[in-house]
Order: structure tokens, then sequence, then C-alpha cells
């Protein structure tokens, strides 16, 4: 069944176009990350589904619904903040039943929701904790249970752990997808952190300068990617230059690309491949001689930046398989045409 | 930042000259006045020192208990109404676009600028019957014929708001501006129409700022003056009215003074049991 429709939206701010034509459809249930680098329209369009922002053209409906017009206050929805905005004149219950008793809802009815959403994002007993109180990892849940409390049909979150330190937002990361696929809301979450993205989302979307770039499954967008802006922007690339060769092949500064074939009609393309990918061996035995430059040791793995032809360069490698490198070895570098990605420039 | 307790003599000159302007110009008046208040009046002459309770004893007339009454009462119409007014507008001030906004502010600090007597007069002229707006509302056809509208309780009240509402818009201003802007959608999403937005979140949000500024707006208006002389009727006169009356043609200092510090006493009560209730609300 169809959930979110996005289409043909945009927005503009005077000469500025901040989403520009986006079509997107969202199945329902289905959990979508946008994704991209500050400024790039994500979270206007996010904003734009919620009502916040009016589009300039396009439309949006859900499930079957035309909301373009509908004022936010009527949209059904549940939003989380990046401020949070939680109410600090309100107890965690009262600012978790705010949307029931705008409803008029009883009030045995919104302490019994109050205690359910509660009990759900592990805060049992917080109900009559002054907001004030609370930890960041706890304002978080709070902002969470109350975007929940009315039983909304679309979930949206605006960067919603970017204030939480490194591995609280990792342990959020994984109870917000479990708690979306539980409750199966269709839920929309913006981040310019693609691991987040990575861990929770059905459906990835790459935006770029107000445009949809790729949207995908987070897998199909790490392996796949669309162009080298999107090979850049998911997880970690090497993006190097190569020309056309007289037989029509891919050369790396000279040195041909077994079986990497050239964008058609194009003398010059970007070669996108992961670090991972990169394979270390002893000199001349790979498809190019390269100089380590530093060897970063992160104990699980190991990054060694090289370089050849003045560019710089990564591979990482599992600590148990890597040879023994030090800076300034001269070392061979094979990069297997499977892995490599030619995107025209 | 750590303040360091001040270790010497040398560590409190940074406040002996503020310390002598507050003396000589404040406590000493001051003093002199709460002095005088005990004093005996002269018939036909000035005081002599003393210390009598007549002058207090005056206040029991109910002629001094109902001009005190409507001094109060209108000072707190002014202030109820010159925030309520306020926070609407300045609301929508806070979320206007950079340049209408300095427009605005520049327009009302212009108003401040306007002495008490010049806004008297102007409204004196705006509200009379030969000068005034009813001839427009005449000439609209809404009118038969032009009336005054001064001396009157309404033209009092109109002036001293039009007074007090630049100073309430400039202190209420930084508070709403520094107002997360998220907090009123936030309430959106969750279903509250923009109305019961603003009235469950920016307004307990400023209560504090709310609560502040009706005290100042008060106080502001407890010492109008000219303005209930210029546009009301004798009844309508204040305190202050009858201060000025009693220490400037009925040369009465000592009955003078004794009002002067009733005022304060009660000026600044008021202001304690605001401030009071104020905190014993946030503290639950």
């Amino acid at each position: 069944m169809s959930g979110l429709l996005l289409d043909q939206v945009s927005k503009r701010f005077g000469s500025f176009t901040a989403v520009d034509q986006v079509q997107l459809s969202v199945p329902k249930g289905s959990f979508v990350c946008l994704l991209g680098p500050s400024g790039c329209g994500k979270t206007t369009l996010l904003r734009m589904i919620a009502g916040l922002e009016e589009p300039s053209a396009g439309r949006i409906s859900l499930e079957g619904d035309d909301l373009t017009m509908v004022p936010t206050h009527r949209r059904n929805i549940g939003m989380v903040f990046q401020s949070l905005a939680l109410f600090a004149h309100l107890s965690v219950g009262q600012n978790i039943a705010y949307a029931l008793r705008i409803r008029g809802t009883d009030q045995a009815q919104q302490d019994r929701r109050v205690n359910e959403l509660l009990e759900m994002v592990h805060l049992d007993g917080y109900a009559h904790r002054p907001v004030a109180k609370l930890s960041g990892g706890q304002r978080q849940r709070v902002a969470i249970a109350r975007a929940l409390a009315h039983s909304p049909r679309l979930f949206l979150l605006d960067e919603p752990l970017s204030a939480l330190d490194a591995k609280l937002r990792e342990a959020m990361q994984v109870e917000l997808r479990q708690l979306q696929q539980a409750l199966g809301i269709t839920t929309i979450v913006v981040t310019h952190d693609q691991r987040e993205a990575m861990t929770m989302a059905d459906l990835v979307v790459v935006m770029g300068e107000g445009r949809i770039r790729q949207a995908a499954a987070p897998i199909d967008v790490y392996r796949n990617p669309v162009d080298a802006f999107v090979a850049d922007f998911i997880g970690t690339t090497n993006l190097l230059p190569v020309t056309r060769s007289l037989q029509g092949g891919a050369l790396l500064w000279g040195h041909a690309l077994e079986g990497v074939a050239m964008p058609a009609g194009r003398s010059n393309a970007v070669l996108s491949i992961r670090p991972e990918n990169v394979l270390l061996g002893v000199p001349g035995s790979g498809t190019l001689d390269a100089t380590v430059t530093f060897v970063r040791d992160l104990g699980a793995t190991v990054e060694i930046f090289l370089s050849a032809n003045g560019t710089t360069f990564v591979s990482v490698a599992n600590p148990r398989e890597r040879a023994e490198v030090l800076v300034g070895n001269t070392i061979g570098v094979s990069l297997s045409a499977p892995n490599c990605l030619v995107f025209a420039p | 930042m750590k303040q360091e307790a001040p270790q010497g003599v040398a560590d409190y000159a940074p406040i002996v000259f503020p310390g002598l302007m507050l003396l000589v110009f404040f406590v000493l008046p001051f003093g002199t006045m709460i002095a005088v208040s005990f004093f005996r009046r002269d018939q036909g002459g000035f005081y002599t020192p003393d210390f009598v309770f007549s002058n207090y004893e005056r206040f029991l007339s109910p002629f001094f208990g109902n001009v005190l009454g409507f001094s109060i009462l209108l000072a707190v119409a002014v202030a109820i109404a010159c925030v309520a007014l306020a926070l609407p507008f300045t609301f929508t001030l806070s979320r206007m676009p950079r340049r209408p906004q300095v427009l605005w502010l520049v327009a009302l600090l212009s108003v401040l600028s306007l002495s008490e007597v010049i806004i008297g007069f102007a409204w004196s002229t705006l509200l009379s019957r030969t000068a005034g707006i009813t001839n427009i509302l005449v000439s609209m056809g809404l009118m038969d014929a032009p009336r005054a509208l001064v001396p009157s309780l309404g033209a009092v009240l109109t002036a001293m708001i039009y007074q007090a509402f630049p100073y309430t818009v400039l202190v209420m201003y930084p508070a709403l501006v520094r107002l997360d802007p998220t907090l009123l959608e936030a309430a959106k999403t969750l279903g509250a129409s923009p109305l019961q937005a603003f009235f469950n979140v920016v307004v307990p949000a400023l209560r504090n700022t709310l609560v502040a500024t009706v005290i100042m707006v008060f106080v502001f208006a407890l010492g109008s003056y000219l303005l209930p002389q210029i546009l009301g009727r004798p009844s309508h006169w204040t305190l202050s009215v009858l201060i000025t009356d009693q220490a400037v043609y009925q040369s009465n200092m000592p009955f003078a003074s004794a009002m002067a510090v009733l005022l304060v006493l009660l000026s600044l009560a008021l202001v304690g049991l605001t401030s009071m209730i104020g905190r014993k609300e946030n503290a639950a």
C-alpha cells in the first residue's frame, strides 16, 4: 500500500532553490533516511512533509489523502526536532500527554497512555519529573514518546540523535529502529550521518543540491552508487582520475586497469574504489606500486595511507591479514575490476 | 567566572562614586521626606520639627482612601492592558524579517522621546470636539455631530497606555527574540492550532518576563501625574496629583510627604507580593 507520496515537490526561497522537483514514494511502514551534506535541502523537505513550510510547487499525499494544503496541526503527524523542543514548564508526563490533552482525551486514558509510552522508551516512573532534571539521552526518549503519543500516521525526525555522544547515539539508533519496527509506523529521518542511515533505514535517499541523487536500500547505495557524489558520501571511498587508453580501457596514471570500462564517449572519468577493496602485496605484484605515507592502527582495523603520482589514497585491512608495512615502504597495490566503479566526472 | 570577595578598602573604591551619588540624591532626600512626614504643619507657614502621626491619620478619611484605590486600580489597568496588547504585537514583531523589525522599533523609540506634556496635549486635541477624531467619523457618516471625548477615564487610559506601550514592547522584545521557534512548531505537530500553541507554549515559557513587565508598567503608571490632569476629571486624579496639590498649592509639606511615603511603601509591597507569587508558582 502506498504510504507517503512526494510528487514533483519544490521549494524556492527567493532565487535560491532549496528543494528541486523531488519525486519519492515511501511504502507504508517503512523507514526512510534523508541523507546529505548540510544545505542539501533535506531538512526543508522534511519540514514540507510536516507542513511547517509550504511547497512552492508539487503535491504531498499520505495514504491517498492530499496533505499539500492541510495545516500542520491537522496532519496527524509526530515530529522530533533537532533541539527536541520539550516544553520546559511541563513535567515529563505532561509533555507526553500534550497531544492527547489537545485532543480532549480524558485524564485516566491520558495517564494510561503516558505510562505505556514511558515503558516503551524505558523511562518507567519518570512521569512527574521536570524535564530540566533529565540527561540528554532521557530527553531524547521523552521527545520520541511525546511525538508518538497520539499514534500518528507519520513519524518525522530531524537529526534526532546529533546532540548525543557517539556511544549513546549508536545505542539509540538500534533502539529507534526496533521501536519503529514494533509499531510499523512510516518513519522519515533526516541525518547527515551515513552510519546512522545504514543502521536504521529500509530506504536511503541521498540528496545533494536540492535533488535526490539516489534512493535505494542502504547496501545497494553502498555497493552501487550512481555517481561519485553518492559514492563519496556513503562510506569512505578513494576517488582517482582515470583516462581512456588506446584500446578503450581505463588507465590510472598510465597503468591499465584490466576489465574496467570507461563511460561511453568520455576520455576522462573518476574511479571510485572502497578502501577495503584496495589490496596490498609485494612490490610489482599489483596494478601499480605506491609509497606508504602513514599507518593508522585502530586496533580492529588498520588504515594505510598510500601515495602514488602525488595523490594520496587509503587502504583498510584487517590487522591479521595485513602485511608488515612501515612508513616509507614501497608496496604493490591491486585494484580488482569488480570493485572498481567508474563515473563520468 | 569566579568573583573574589573584596580584600581591603581599596577593593571597594569602584563603588565609592555611585554610593556617594545614591546617598546624596536618593537616601538623603528620601530620609528628609520620611522625617518631614512626621513633622507638624504650621497654619499659614511651613512646618516645625516634631513627631506626630496626625499626617498619616488623615489617610483614614474615605476621600484619600478613594484616591489611593483609584491610583492603584488605574496603574493595574494600564499595566494589564499594555502587556495584553504588547505580547501579541511583540511576538509578531520578533517573527518579522529584519528590516520591518528595525523600522517598528525606531518608531516605538520615537514615541519614547515625546514628553508627557506633549503626549497629553496631543491626545486632548485628538479627542476634542473641534479638531478631534469624531470629525472624521462625522465626515464618514458614522456620527451625527462631533463630540468631545475629553475629559474622561477612557482618555486618561488611552494616553497612559500609549505612553507605556513602547516600554512594554522593549522590555519583552529580548525574551521573545530568544524564544525557541521550534517550541511553537512542536506544539503544532502535536495537534495544537496556532492560537492554542501560543497560549500553551509561548505564554508559559514567558511567564517570568510577563510578571516582570506587569510590575514595571505598574510602577511606571502609578507615578503618572500630568495625563490624569490634562485628560481626566478631578475624580480621575491620582495620588501624585494630590501630593503636588498639597505640597505646592496648600504648602502642606508634612501631609504631602506622608502621602509620598505611603505611595512608595504600597508600590514596594505590591511588587514584593507579585514576585513572591511568581516564585511560589515557579517552585510548584
